[in-house]
């Protein structure tokens, strides 16, 4: 039986509670009637075969690109550079597709006589990854071989001896990326491809770059302009990167490119009733929910974190593309359009979201409140392509304890960001006026090249994800959370969902059109 | 006449110690060594002394820490008892001082005057002669003989079995060196914050800020922001922090000056953000180049020692009791750890001036008797020091006593 598509369910007297993430727990909201609920479309069918689908890609590219093995050769310089941990969320069983495919890459280049080879992970100015979170991107095997000799590296933005500037975009815009990636004979770059905004030009353009180059599309005007930032033909920052893509190409960097994407089986077997639509729940399901959310609650904050934290997706391949840049991305982002995207009709007045434990940012960490902003505003708000799910002067309201808590040594700069630049203003444009100071700050680039903690400009980066929100929305109102964390972020804190309708009422009137939002797993409205 | 009276009895401070240790400060003022209760007006000690009638004196952080039964045994020997609390004074000379023959000693002021009292009872109300070093350079706040003289032992009025104190109908009584004139223009709340200003003062000046340089201020009470309004208006520190844990204290702290309030846990990281500074071994690499603690804890020493910088100064404004301190940082970054304890004379270029004189002007620019919350009367004395013991939680500065009967200002916060 094929999957079932998305779908959009109107809320009657009959239609039981729906489920909410809240952070580490859960939660089981009644929705007024009338209300619509987006889920997800089920799990397309995975290759059957990734292996052999790796290798078919490997071997017949898309574009004008060379098969891989014909760029192969004894005596080259070759770079393969991968995403890190920021995705996929959560992060999947092993292997990992970055393991899946870089082992192929290694066995042409090897069988090709290549001996010359660096593995890069692209951090851009995310943190650096520990060993047990390399191990699992790459596997046990790649590890041993490659990291004892130096030659499996994280990208450090902050090496001036490592970075090259090859040029400004016909905007002005600096392109400095990484110099051995930059100066390879060829650059393979390994993609994991969870949502829409993944890959293509951004991959290198932005995995590989220093914050020189990145500040001229991770700013809060480009971030407005880009609607959404999931559609790349109307997103600005992705215009950006394709400027810088196509420089970079230019400069005579060759890049091969390899996009894979995933289905929506986001959660294990003990987890499944996450992805069930709650009438169509067994006495399983529900038994599922009632141990999950129960044992969750009687959970010590810290406990619970690390166990959902040690979640591990069953994710499969359904999709791998390889070759050049544009041609790949393209094809990529019809297939995670073809698992992700559901047809809406009409905007709401009123977007419900039940927020995880977990965005691409707090991997085996806390999540601040700065992320929680990000993750409701900047990823689940743009979650549609077309216009917003909510229109214009509508009311967000995302349920997620946001608690006033950081992770010293991941998050180190944000702390900073919200007792410093948060406390003066939340309007995304204005807190530009502090990114040069946090961007240069020695400590936290001492941090980033040295520890595992974000760079410092990265919750400025954060706060720019919510522009594009921020402008569209008359209010957002988080349920359950720290009202003082709430406030500091400029949100409106309510106890309850009944309270925060009331809330929404002042700004949208007392008979709202409401729409849910039932993710994860990942879903990307087509909203007409 | 009512006053309050704190007696020795060991009972009573060990009971104080063990209540307010689990209700809080200022929660023990029923079963502790103060008791309101009927006294006479003290004696006369000598010529040059008058009587002053309290209207109202406030109730300071050393009160509290006498009445929890939690100051220090280092002051055993300088206090008698009993003694009548109350070294924040404003009052009215009440009689003339006369000689042998009668006559009005000569320095001494006038029936009616409004006065404050500096209270720090030196060698000269002592009668001693000559005067101790620091007495005789003005420095009247490190008297060395606070024990002795013609007087019971007291480092000040409020803590001396022979001169009364603040907390009392039946006045005090103070040497004509002690007592200070009150410029109309300050209101009877403006005056009573002068006492505490002038040891604000003191610590700004002791801090010895040079231009431009970074100052760090811990602790938003009635200490913390008297000195933050006296380092604003007597120096010129490049960047003047705040750490204050309440937001009425926050919002004061920055009206008087402050460039940045915030609470205190987040007032090394603020430091480190204005001086770019690294950390290590929790512990800012470089940090403020001055760090005033108007707490006195140990935590908040350990939090002064972690954000000053390397042979920067940390000046110690707020009482400290026995404390336990790791002082390892300040042997291995040379840092200066310095008390700055009551007033006397300042040296303000080449002149010297009276503390009390300087921190008149401190009150009047910074109208600091808008940090009075509430007053009370004796016999509500209870209230009145749990007022105070947690006045930074109830959204209040100083609580004062007024010796006529009122109606509580704010009383209710």
């Amino acid at each position: 039986m094929s999957p079932r598509p998305g779908f959009v369910l109107e809320v009657d007297r009959s239609t039981p509670s729906t489920l909410f993430w809240h952070g580490e727990g859960l939660r089981l909201e009644r929705l007024p009637v009338g209300s619509r609920v987006l889920y997800a479309p089920e799990p397309l069918d995975p290759l059957e075969d990734p292996v052999t689908a790796i290798r078919e890609a490997l071997l017949h590219p898309l574009g004008d690109a060379e098969p891989l093995p014909a760029l192969l050769r004894a005596g080259m310089k070759l770079t393969i550079a991968f995403d890190d941990v920021s995705l996929p969320l959560p992060p999947m069983r092993r292997p990992d597709a970055r393991q899946l495919v870089i082992e192929q890459v290694l066995d042409l280049a090897a069988e090709a006589g290549v001996d010359d080879v660096v593995l890069i992970c692209a951090l851009a100015l995310h943190r650096r990854l520990t060993e047990a979170e390399l191990r699992h991107c790459v596997g046990d095997r790649i590890y041993d071989a490659f990291e004892p000799q130096g030659l499996l590296q994280q990208h450090d933005a902050e090496d001036p001896g490592n970075l090259i500037h090859l040029g400004l975009t016909d905007h002005g815009e600096d392109v400095e990326i990484n110099k051995r990636a930059a100066t390879s004979d060829l650059l393979v770059y390994v993609n994991v491809n969870l949502v829409a905004m993944d890959g293509g030009h951004k991959s290198v353009a932005t995995g590989l770059a220093s914050y020189r180059s990145l500040r001229h599309h991770h700013n809060a005007r480009t971030m407005q302009q880009s609607k959404s930032f999931m559609d790349q033909h109307k997103s600005e920052l992705h215009t950006s990167n394709w400027r810088m893509g196509r420089l970079i190409a230019d400069s005579g960097v060759k890049v091969f490119q390899i996009e894979t994407t995933l289905n929506t089986d986001t959660f294990p077997p003990q987890m499944r009733f996450l992805e069930r639509r709650e009438w169509e729940w067994s006495a399983r399901d529900r038994a599922g929910y009632i141990a999950t959310s129960a044992t969750l609650a009687r959970t010590p904050d810290r406990l619970a974190r690390q166990v959902l934290h040690s979640v591990r997706s069953p994710y499969r391949l359904t999709s791998v593309q390889a070759g050049e840049v544009e041609a790949v991305h393209a094809q990529t982002t019809e297939n995670v359009y073809r698992q992700q995207l559901v047809a809406v009709e009409g905007q709401t007045d009123i977007l419900t979201l039940g927020l995880p434990y977990i965005c691409p940012y707090n991997v085996n960490s806390i999540m601040n409140p700065i992320l929680v902003a990000c993750l409701g505003l900047g990823y689940f708000f743009n979650m549609y392509k077309g216009r917003p799910l909510v229109r214009q002067g509508g009311v967000v309201i995302m349920s997620h304890p946001t608690p006033w808590a950081f992770h010293p040594g991941h998050h180190p700069s944000y702390i900073d960001f919200f007792e410093q630049v948060l406390a003066e203003t939340t309007d995304p444009l204005e807190v530009g006026k502090y990114e040069e100071a946090y961007a240069t700050d020695p400590w936290y680039v001492h941090l980033y090249r040295t520890g595992h903690a974000y760079h410092g400009v990265h919750p400025f980066y954060m706060w720019y994800w919510c522009a594009h929100a921020l402008e569209h929305l008359g209010a957002v109102i988080i349920v359950g959370g720290d009202r003082a964390a709430v406030r500091r972020l400029g949100f409106t804190p309510a106890s309850t969902m009944a309270d925060a309708l009331e809330l929404a009422s002042d700004v949208v009137g007392r008979d709202p059109s409401l729409t849910h939002l039932h993710s994860p797993p990942l879903i990307m409205a087509d909203v007409s | 006449m009512k006053a309050l009276l704190v007696e020795r009895s060991l009972p009573r401070f060990a009971a104080a110690r063990l209540v307010s240790s689990v209700g809080g400060s200022g929660t023990s003022a029923g079963i502790g060594p103060l008791r309101l209760t009927d006294v006479e007006a003290p004696a006369l000690p000598g010529p040059g002394w008058q009587r002053v009638r309290p209207v109202l004196a406030g109730i300071c952080g050393s009160d509290l820490a006498t009445l929890d039964g939690r100051s220090s045994r280092y002051f055993e020997d300088i206090v008698s008892f009993p003694f009548v609390p109350g070294h924040e004074v404003v009052g009215v000379v009440e009689d003339a001082a006369t000689g042998p023959a009668g006559a009005p000693v000569p320095g001494t002021l006038a029936p009616g005057t409004r006065v404050v009292v500096e209270p720090v009872l030196g060698c000269i109300p002592r009668g001693i002669e000559p005067p101790c070093e620091a007495c005789a350079d003005g420095r009247v706040g490190g008297c060395e003989r606070v024990a002795f003289g013609h007087l019971a032992p007291g480092l000040q009025i409020g803590f001396c079995a022979d001169t009364g104190g603040g907390w009392s109908q039946a006045g005090l009584v103070a040497h004509a060196v002690q007592l200070h004139p009150v410029p109309e223009a300050l209101s009877d709340d403006d005056a009573v914050m002068i006492e505490p200003t002038a040891c604000a003062v003191h610590a700004a000046l002791a801090a010895q800020v040079e231009p431009g340089d970074m100052v760090a201020v811990l602790g938003g009470g009635t200490v913390g922001l008297t000195t933050t309004a006296a380092l604003r208006q007597l120096a010129t520190p490049g960047a003047l922090l705040v750490g204050a844990r309440y937001g009425h204290q926050r919002d004061l702290a920055g009206e008087l000056g402050a460039d940045l309030a915030v609470s205190p846990e987040q007032l090394t990281r603020a430091v480190r953000r204005r001086s770019r500074s690294f950390e290590s071994s929790g512990h800012l690499s470089g940090g403020a180049d001055i760090v005033v603690d108007c707490v006195g804890s140990a935590d908040s020493l350990s939090q002064c020692l972690a954000m000053v910088r390397p042979r920067g100064r940390v000046v110690v404004v707020g009482m400290p009791a026995k404390t336990t301190l790791d002082l390892a940082s300040l042997w291995h970054r040379e840092v200066s750890m310095v008390g700055a304890y009551a007033y006397g004379s300042e040296r303000t270029g080449t002149a010297r001036r009276r503390t009390f004189a300087i921190a008149m002007e401190v009150v009047a620019a910074a109208r600091l008797g808008r940090l009075v919350s509430a007053r009370y009367p004796l016999e509500r004395f209870e209230e009145a020091v749990a007022h105070a013991g947690s006045a930074g939680r109830r959204g209040a500065v100083k609580i004062v006593f007024e010796m006529h009967h009122r109606s509580p200002k704010g009383s209710a916060s």
